[in-house]
């Protein structure tokens, strides 16, 4: 099976149940205790903008929005900080999909690195203005380590949606 | 009759418009939090849902620690338990002098008609885990109202000042650390007295004694405990140290770095203190003595 799809694929249709399944695992990643470890990637950003990207008709910013709410009042920051950089990554990312398809996957991942860093500083512009700490410039290496993990999540993410690949020689495609 | 397109060319409303109504839900959600609390209900159902989900995001964390316990070899717990006995047996001296000091203690305050310190009551909670919110220093904590926690009770562990919890969920709280930004602690200095209130200083994990006169009286390895004035933490608890001390001309304050002396980051258990309210006893002519009052005045008007 090749890692990245050259030439493309036609995939199957998503299901909505695994499109949920991936947010809660990315949700569960996100609640374990990483306090004191500098970049760990924010998990639901990378999975939310994977959908936005490849599923702009049923993931965008209504769903961005909901699971930063979650996020806010799992980790007990300002309800609403999250659910703003979200909203913001998700638009960004579902106005960019057509774009970023085109690319292969290492340069969709520098893509993503900067809706990454984008959603980061939104959400540290919002804590910052609330009354927050600086927490350092290592709190952006979550981000490069999520864009790292790009291609990786490409795979992962696609993989129900792939065909079987068996050779019919009737089939015209 | 009027032509529509088909369903599957309807997208909705336009990205920006959608992006416009969401920004601004945020951001209603987050004045309602953060000026007037009204979002509490909100986070309470959220958290609720949430809570099945940070309960299963701990059971590896918790699966490891509880093994590596187990696995604890026979060595270190010989070698554990010996130092504890030394240590027991040196602790036994201190207490029997601490009893007959307390004994004389609260002789003293009797005789000095002071309001005798009782002794608080106090749950033991377990930090569940610590929020992963970069900007504050917060710890999410066993317990919650259904075991007679309340909003602002203040959280020590056995060697000071934790913090003070802020949040209330019906099994949960949250704690906010002595060393948020946003938190502040009354403490006075042990050697002089000087009353001051303690400053978070964010991600550093140290205080700042801000706001003190650069001629104020403390020096550094000063030790800060809480002055009880506030009537949250009770008095003479241990908070920090003054690591250092810099005295500049050019400023009208000190700048006063301290490390506090809790394992504000490290603990596992925290004791939660229930609050004190400490009114002013009506003395025993109280109502009459007013009353008294109010006719005296106007005789002196005549």
């Amino acid at each position: 099976m090749r890692f990245d799809d050259r030439p493309q694929r036609i995939l199957l249709p998503v299901s909505v149940g695994f499109v949920a399944l991936s947010f809660v695992l990315a949700l569960l990643f996100n609640l374990l205790p990483w306090r004191n470890i500098s970049g760990v990637p924010d998990l639901a950003a990378l999975v939310l903008s994977f959908w936005c990207v490849h599923q702009p008709r049923r993931v965008g910013i209504g769903t961005a929005w909901l699971l930063g709410v979650v996020m806010d009042a799992g980790n007990g920051a300002l309800l609403g900080q999250h659910a703003f950089a979200y909203s913001v990554l998700a638009f960004a990312a579902v106005g960019l999909h057509r774009r970023i398809l085109w690319f292969s996957p290492w340069q969709q991942a520098a893509h993503v690195l900067l809706l990454l860093l984008a959603c980061q500083v939104m959400a540290l512009a919002v804590a910052m203005i609330a009354g927050g700490a600086f927490p350092g410039y290592a709190y952006f290496a979550g981000s490069l380590v999520g864009a790292a993990l790009w291609p990786a999540a490409t795979f992962l993410l696609l993989l129900p949606q792939r065909r079987p690949e068996s050779v019919d020689e009737n089939r015209p495609i | 009759m009027d032509y529509q397109p088909p369903p599957f060319f309807s997208r909705g409303p336009a990205p920006l418009v959608r992006l416009a109504f969401f920004i601004s839900l945020a951001f209603l959600l987050m004045v309602l939090d953060a000026r007037f609390r009204y979002a509490e209900s909100i986070r309470q159902g959220v958290a609720i849902l949430a809570y099945p989900l940070q309960w299963i995001a701990l059971a590896p964390v918790e699966l490891i620690s509880a093994s590596s316990d187990f696995f604890t070899t026979q060595v270190a717990l010989k070698r554990e338990n010996d130092s504890l006995r030394s240590r027991q047996l040196q602790n036994a001296n201190d207490l029997l002098t601490l009893e007959a000091l307390r004994a004389e203690n609260a002789q003293l305050r009797r005789l000095l008609e002071a309001r005798e310190r009782l002794p608080r009551r106090s749950t033991l909670a377990e930090i569940l885990y610590t929020g992963r919110d970069p900007f504050s220093r917060k710890i999410i904590v066993d317990k919650g109202s259904q075991q007679g926690i309340e909003e602002g009770q203040a959280v020590i562990d056995d060697t000071g000042v934790v913090g003070q919890v802020t949040r209330l969920y019906p099994l949960l709280s949250e704690v906010t650390l002595i060393t948020d930004k946003e938190q502040r602690t009354p403490v006075e200095v042990v050697r002089n007295g000087l009353r001051a209130i303690v400053y978070g200083g964010g991600t550093a994990g140290t205080l700042d004694l801000s706001y003190m006169a650069a001629n104020a009286d403390v020096q550094a390895d000063d030790l800060l405990v809480t002055s009880g004035i506030d009537g949250t933490y009770p008095a003479g608890l241990p908070v920090a140290k003054v690591s250092r001390v810099e005295r500049d001309a050019a400023y009208a304050f000190a700048k006063i770095t301290c490390i506090p002396t809790s394992g504000v980051e490290q603990n596992r258990q925290v004791l939660v203190l229930s609050r004190e309210v400490h009114l002013p006893r009506p003395s025993a002519e109280g109502p009459t003595a007013v009353k008294a009052a109010k006719q005296k005045r106007p005789r002196k008007r005549e």
